[in-house]
């Protein structure tokens, strides 16, 4: 025994009069509200203006990014304009689309700091903007700044933001860090 | 004799170059109006390079259709095992092909004399005048449906050969369909044929040129309103255009019957489909816009309501009337993608009952009214 179907009853049914059921003229208002918009738009369009809201992304950018959108990365600089980073590779185990590549290097003149990065590379086509890395950086070496990363291409080879690129970042403040840190020498 | 065959070998000539350049435009059409209609640019980016410059040709994104043309031309041309080669090769045509030969008895034009047009070939054309019009049958709205009802063939054809169940179900759908929408179509036209008194649509077109009640132009839109609408109504659910695309509707029956057809066998189904647009639009221009009849232009110059005649030379009468067909073939196109781009589509009961319940009652109301006009006129 298999109970009757029963047609749910909503507490929302749409009513219709027979304005609505007759189909045309509820036709011709959808086709007055499409055609009125199509005609405005062809006529700024027509007068040289542009309609629509669109950014063409490669020849032009969008200057009105939030300040704490999440776009390409910079590697911070220390006073003397090495890297802060000490290639300690957490931001690269951490990234879950695995697109930083660190390679380290030792420097033992600089006493206080001997491991650097000697390639840091990023590869945008597969990079996700997470931020995990900067989240996971204990140098507080890379960040993130509001920009796109501008890579626009038409091979993914050419995607790749290298150390260089990454240590553009020189800011008038704040980014210099004191090094060795303020108070260090003395603990030390 | 050899003169008329010239003449008619310029009419196909001409007639296939602006199908196929409409066809190839209405793409472009097609997405620039959608891309209007709400707030968007639209595609943009095709470009043509001149050689041995950096200069790049964009024409506000016109060579995209080049670019589908070229990709699909490319691509690999994927068929299925099926059973029966030769229909699913064949289906293609017979759903291409007649939609080209609607237009072989469509008036285009006015008459044309080729010997006033060119003066040095008067003496070899001997003052003959030519109609406008590739076929000057006087059976043409007969010949329009007969074409038009072979494209059936080619889509049940499509989806029946093409051995695939979704396929299979978009044919059924588009036979239905069509075939309920074919009785509409008809029914409507059989209205204007009284009204007319005529199927040849030269005859049809040219008692279009007269007034009535003294001003208004005696298009079939103003002495026929109601069977414009209908006719609109059911050429779109002939060309299986959106609110009644249930053939080839993408998200349940991926493309319907072209499922199974790729690379330019696919190509050919989509041109069909936008030389359609162009048809219907030559055909709804023909019938309830005056062809090519532009208010008070006879063939001699405009003839203004006073009676006063300003007269024109022949050629620039030829080119006024084809350039006033073609603007408003151009019209009803635009037309019929404001109404792909604003409607939902129908369910499948729902197409059947509109199809049978409202719109073929309707025409058979607007049919026995005309009747009853006629008769009572005269």
């Amino acid at each position: 025994m298999t109970t009757p179907y029963r047609r749910k009853r909503y507490w929302n049914e749409p009513r219709m009069g027979w304005y609505e059921r007759a189909y045309i003229f509820e036709v011709l208002r959808g086709l007055m509200i499409t055609g009125r918009v199509f005609l405005k738009n062809l006529g700024t369009f027509m007068l040289g203006r542009r309609g629509a809201l669109t950014t063409y992304y490669p020849e032009e950018q969008r200057p009105d990014y939030a300040r704490h959108n999440r776009g390409r990365h910079v590697l911070v600089q220390r006073a003397d304009g090495k890297p802060q980073c000490v290639a300690c590779n957490l931001c690269a185990t951490v990234c879950p689309a695995k697109v930083i590549e660190i390679e380290s290097a030792c420097d033992l003149s600089d006493a206080a700091h001997p491991k650097y990065p000697a390639r840091f590379a990023i590869d945008y086509s597969r990079c996700i903007f997470c931020g995990l890395c900067v989240e996971a950086c204990p140098e507080d070496a890379i960040r993130m700044q509001p920009e796109t990363p501008h890579f626009p291409g038409p091979d993914r080879t050419t995607m790749w933001s290298h150390r260089e690129d990454l240590l553009s970042w020189q800011p008038a403040r704040d980014a210099a860090k004191p090094y060795p840190p303020a108070g260090e020498e003395e603990a030390r | 004799m050899i003169q008329d065959l010239v003449i008619t070998l310029v009419y196909i000539g001409y007639a296939m170059g602006m199908l196929l350049t409409f066809g190839a435009i209405l793409t472009w059409v097609e997405r620039k109006q959608a891309a209007l209609m709400s707030d968007r640019i639209g595609a943009n980016r095709a470009y043509v390079r001149l050689p041995f410059t950096e200069v790049k040709i964009v024409w506000m994104g016109l060579f995209h259709g080049m670019a589908d043309g070229l990709k699909l031309l490319l691509k690999e041309d994927f068929r299925p095992n099926t059973f029966d080669r030769f229909a699913y090769n064949l289906a293609v045509w017979l759903a291409f092909v007649p939609v080209l030969l609607v237009f072989a008895v469509v008036p285009f034009g006015g008459t044309l004399d080729p010997g006033q047009l060119i003066p040095p070939l008067a003496g070899w054309f001997e003052g003959r005048t030519y109609s406008m019009q590739i076929a000057p049958i006087d059976a043409g709205l007969l010949v329009v449906f007969a074409f038009a009802g072979i494209s059936i063939i080619g889509a049940m054809l499509a989806g029946w050969a093409s051995d695939n169940k979704f396929s299979l179900l978009g044919a059924l759908r588009a036979g239905s369909q069509l075939l309920s929408y074919e009785v509409v179509l008809a029914l409507t036209v059989l209205g204007l044929i009284l009204i007319y008194g005529h199927v040849d649509l030269r005859a049809i077109v040219e008692w279009q040129s007269g007034t009535v009640l003294g001003f208004l132009p005696a298009w079939g839109i103003v002495v026929q309103p109601f069977a414009a609408i209908l006719f609109l109504t059911a050429s779109i659910a002939e060309n299986k255009r959106m609110p009644f695309d249930l053939p080839d509707a993408e998200s349940e029956l991926i493309t319907g019957y072209i499922t199974e057809y790729s690379a330019m066998q696919q190509g050919m189904f989509m041109l069909g489909e936008f030389i359609e647009i162009a048809i219907i639009g030559a055909l709804f221009t023909t019938l309830f816009l005056g062809g090519y009849n532009l208010p008070w232009l006879t063939d001699a110059g405009f003839l203004l309501p006073g009676g006063e005649l300003i007269a024109l030379p022949h050629a620039l009468v030829v080119v006024l009337q084809l350039l006033t067909f073609l603007a408003k073939m151009a019209l009803v196109c635009s037309f019929q993608i404001l109404v792909r781009w604003s409607l939902p589509r129908f369910r499948w009961d729902q197409l059947l009952r509109f199809a049978w319940t409202w719109l073929l009652p309707l025409a058979l109301l607007n049919l026995a009214v005309t009747a009853l006009a006629v008769w009572a006129i005269g």
